[in-house]
């Protein structure tokens, strides 16, 4: 059960295993090989999810919008301004973080995880390899270098999915172009960005806690696991809004 | 050469390893013996620095390995080799790519020269070919000679093997010792073998020590065990009927 004093403790040993973490490599040669392939496996292995998941948010939102705030009051291209500023500000960063979360976040986990009880993280420290700097730092900078593309591919996904109910008839493409186009500002987009290489230092860093520390067995394994979601799903969450607060 | 001084170490309040003195020679099998829970694995923990003793000294070669800064210890271990009752293969590489892990990390030498280094070390242990391969594609007998490549990858000074015979058949076993065995003569280094199977004991034992209670009852080698005059040893040695055969067959023989 989580307590204050649990918590305090947690604490801690986050902070000084990222005091492990964030030192100069051993031998970059071997950070660079795994930062590569960190970037694949974390990054280019998620895109699929996030423009299918964005293209589809994209288009129910601007089906949402449509449908809850037609009015002959209101000009027709609010259904495209508001699709933008909702995916550009919330979901290519924030939501599509928390799926990340789920997705990268039970993945790190479950992989340092079942390193440690099967003694691959002892044989790592015993080698005299800092394994806490060998194993988690290039999962942290290569989530962190691609989480900018997937934020990308996103807003740009869920563009496409407000275009595509053009295809029913809700809505019409001069009607979304003239609202992607108004009162564009160019911070927003990069608030995405900002907001996303924040989420994306959480979500390793604590997923990466979770398994790196797990004692026991493959039941400690899953626990954890789904710890690195749920802990890492919360802080995302709880970071979303001192940095909508700071950046917009 | 290690020696080991009064060494404590304890968990939550209970006293796990009790003034342990211990000396493993150089160029020898060392073995450390006892029954499941006698502390064998604590003690192994804290020589190769896994855990911290409440107080004693681990001198390797005149170096004070507790006293010693964390720089000291990564350096110290770089001339260690530890093989892993779980072998402790690296699942995400293949088997080249586990044994040259220490080399690409610590060696300094062209790719060329590690990966034939790597591969030297894997005709060492007769896996000449396996290079490609992952570890869940091989036995558990093939992971445990992997691991002994990968330990001796780096020319270490002092090999450390965690129960190397866990989980194989008594052939495999007897090649794992002889492997063992081998490099500790051929290399001349400090092999400390933790184990209860008694074949390795009568086999590979050139110095043993005997670990009950936390407490090290006997030390000496394999072939003074028979003449050991310690109960306990006794009783965790001929535990079986085959060997306490044996044993009566021996002090028939003696008596004349």
């Amino acid at each position: 059960m989580l307590t204050p004093r649990s918590a305090l403790i947690d604490l801690g040993r986050y902070v000084e295993l990222m005091g492990r973490v964030l030192t100069r490599p051993d031998r970059w040669r071997m950070f660079y090989r795994q930062y590569v392939t960190e970037m694949f496996q974390l990054g280019y292995n998620s895109i699929g999810i996030v423009l299918i998941i964005s293209f589809f948010i994209g288009a129910v939102i601007c089906l949402q919008i449509k449908l809850n705030i037609q009015s002959p009051w209101m000009p027709r291209m609010v259904v495209g301004y508001t699709t933008r500023e909702i995916m550009l500000l919330e979901f290519s960063s924030s939501i599509m973080c928390l799926i990340l979360a789920g997705k990268v976040g039970s993945n790190i986990a479950s992989e340092l995880g079942t390193m440690r009880i099967t003694q691959q993280i002892d044989a790592l420290d015993i080698m005299g390899v800092n394994s806490a700097n060998y194993l988690i730092l290039p999962k942290v900078a290569g989530l962190i270098t691609i989480m900018p593309i997937l934020v990308t591919f996103s807003v740009a996904s869920g563009v496409l999915g407000a275009y595509a109910t053009s295809l029913m008839g809700t809505t019409t493409v001069p009607e979304l172009n003239e609202g992607f186009r108004y009162s564009f500002n160019q911070w927003f987009f990069w608030c995405g960005i900002i907001k996303a290489i924040v989420y994306a230092f959480i979500i390793t860093t604590v997923s990466s806690y979770k398994g790196y520390t797990v004692v026991g067995g493959s039941v400690e394994v899953g626990k954890a696991s789904t710890d690195a979601v749920v802990t890492s799903s919360i802080l995302v969450l709880f970071a979303d809004i001192f940095l909508t607060q700071i950046l917009t | 050469m290690i020696s080991v001084q009064h060494l404590y170490k304890s968990f939550d309040g209970r006293t796990v390893l009790h003034d342990i003195n211990a000396r493993f020679d150089n160029g020898k099998v060392n073995l450390i013996i006892g029954q499941s829970g006698s502390g064998k694995t604590v003690f192994m923990n804290n020589l190769v620095g896994l855990l911290t003793p409440d107080s004693g000294t681990i001198m390797y070669d005149d170096r004070d390995f507790v006293s010693m800064s964390k720089r000291e210890k990564i350096l110290l271990r770089r001339e260690m080799g530890m093989i892993f009752q779980s072998a402790a293969l690296f699942d995400s590489m293949s088997v080249l790519d586990n044994v040259m892990f220490p080399l690409n990390m610590f060696s300094d030498k062209p790719y060329d020269d590690r990966r034939r280094r790597a591969e030297d070390c894997l005709a060492r242990v007769n896996l000449s070919g396996t290079g490609g391969k992952f570890p869940k594609e091989l036995s558990g007998g093939m992971q445990k000679r992997v691991a002994i490549a990968r330990a001796i990858a780096l020319e270490p000074r002092y090999l450390f093997c965690d129960e190397p015979n866990s989980g194989l058949d008594p052939k495999t076993s007897i090649v794992i010792d002889e492997l063992i065995q081998g490099i500790t003569h051929e290399d001349h280094i400090t092999t400390i073998v933790n184990t209860h199977d008694m074949n390795s004991v009568m086999g590979i034992g050139e110095n043993i020590i005997f670990i009950c209670e936390g407490r090290a009852e006997w030390q000496g080698p394999n072939t003074e065990i028979m003449d050991a005059d310690n109960q306990r040893l006794d009783d965790f040695i001929f535990a079986s009927d085959i060997l306490r055969q044996v044993k009566l067959a021996h002090d028939e023989a003696r008596r004349g």
